[in-house]
């Protein structure tokens, strides 16, 4: 499957409501994170994130590191159900 | 940075369609609710309505946190930004009418009402301006929550105190369970919220109620596949809990979170405009943070409010019993650009998103 980790986990959530981001640097409680090319500070209190983490913002603060692995296997039982399953009448 | 398609792939909609159509065939009516307002943006944006089966009906509930913030405590804003207390608060609830003028209004005869991004914002205002006093206007639900009492527990700014409005929205689910006339099937819980609070909270639903119940994400295929899981659900006759939102909500949610919410809040009855009083549905201060409670520090007091005007149809569409387009008012007296109902105001109020997305058949 066609997937980077950034194409990925970027788009894995839309709206304004919960942003993932990529986490840049983190310093104490403050991580200035990455939404596809605008950086911005954001408080990392509610979460453990290290730099090149994915995390989801939300007013300013993340609030959950992604799961990439979740993610592709996400994708990845998609298709199985799909493929897997006849259709049933 | 390109999108991913993947989330939002065509064919692979077609198919999860095609999927929800042969399971659903000879299942009768079932009507599914979510009670997220980005869900309903994702279903009306997408046009999702239009992929479902006849039989297969997708409503909104009360999913717009700033929509259901009653009046009254709109009204207790105002009243403060009129006593010269600077309102700090997030965008969408500037519009939303009280019982007599927003917070808008307010701001307009002289208030100082300021926007901010998250509540760190305000903190930091009342750090740089001590000679002024502050009160930040706190509504969401539990994804916003735990940003407020980062702030409440680590000892703010004395200038600034909390209007807290915030709701918790299991209880909210099961008050549209019980409203027997809205004869739900079934469940779409909210991905953000459940970040949160994992999936606990909603395993009341299939095990006291048998309803379906699947957190879902909100990219179209996540909502197409939450639809899924559902009627599969319906079909096998076996309620349960399932999370297809699994890359970012885990079981447990966020616990650290879970645990500032609880240390800094208790939970008590309160009002959901167009709902009336929800039992345990709404955090107040704990009384070791009540200095801070800016309702008790400047001793606000305001009547009861009015919720809904005249003619609005808000406490209907709320809980999904109506659509807006049966709304008389909608996009007549009701705009976007000039609201009489708070579903109007909030980006995710369902009037306003079905006014956003008009040309789309929903």
């Amino acid at each position: 499957m066609d997937l980077s980790p950034q194409t990925c986990l970027f788009n894995l959530i839309m709206m304004c409501l919960a942003i993932p981001a990529r986490v840049v640097t983190v310093q104490q409680d403050k991580a200035c994170v990455d939404f596809g090319g605008v950086q911005r500070e954001v408080n990392v209190t509610l979460v453990k994130a290290k730099v090149g983490d994915y995390v989801l913002v939300h007013a300013g603060y993340a609030i959950q590191v992604l799961d990439e692995e979740e993610a592709l296997e996400t994708l990845r039982l998609w298709n199985e159900i799909l493929e897997a399953e006849p259709p049933q009448q | 940075m390109a999108a991913n398609p993947k989330f939002r792939d065509r064919d692979l909609s077609k198919r999860v369609a095609q999927k929800i159509q042969d399971v659903a065939a000879n299942l009768g009516s079932i009507k599914i609710c979510h009670v997220c307002g980005t869900h309903e943006w994702t279903i009306t944006h997408f046009g999702i309505r239009t992929l479902l089966p006849e039989n297969v009906e997708v409503i909104a509930g009360p999913g717009c946190p700033v929509c259901i913030v009653p009046a009254s405590e709109i009204d207790e804003a105002v009243q403060l930004a009129q006593e010269n207390v600077t309102i700090t608060c997030f965008g969408d609830v500037l519009r939303v009418p009280g019982s007599k003028m927003s917070l808008l209004d307010a701001k307009a005869e002289g208030a100082d009402v300021r926007i901010v991004y998250s509540v760190e914002d305000a903190v930091k205002m009342a750090q740089h301006e001590a000679n002024r006093d502050f009160a930040f206007f706190a509504v969401g639900f539990e994804t916003t929550a735990p940003s407020t009492a980062v702030e409440v527990a680590r000892n703010p700014p004395e200038n600034l105190s909390f209007l807290i409005a915030h709701r918790v929205i299991p209880p909210a689910m099961e008050l549209l369970v019980k409203m027997k006339d809205l004869n739900l099937n079934g469940f779409l819980a909210p991905g953000h919220v459940s970040t949160i609070i994992g999936l606990k909270p909603y395993s009341i639903f299939p095990e006291t109620y048998k309803m379906p119940t699947v957190v879902a994400g909100f990219e179209p295929l996540d909502v197409l596949f939450g639809v899924y899981m559902l009627v599969k659900q319906i079909k096998e006759g076996h309620p349960r809990l399932e999370n297809e939102y699994s890359r970012v909500v885990q079981p447990m949610g966020n616990v650290k979170a879970q645990q500032l919410i609880l240390e800094t809040f208790d939970l008590i009855n309160g009002n959901w405009r167009g709902l009336g009083q929800i039992s345990c549905s709404t955090l107040a201060l704990k009384p070791k943070y009540l200095p801070f409670d800016a309702s008790q520090k400047y001793n606000v007091k305001v009547e009861h409010g009015v919720d809904i005007q005249h003619g609005c149809q808000c406490h209907l569409i709320i809980v999904g019993k109506i659509k807006p387009t049966a709304c008389p008012l909608f996009m007549k007296n009701c705009t976007p650009q000039k609201p009489v109902g708070a579903c109007m105001v909030g980006n995710e109020g369902t009037c306003r998103i079905w006014a956003r997305n008009m040309r789309i058949k929903t």
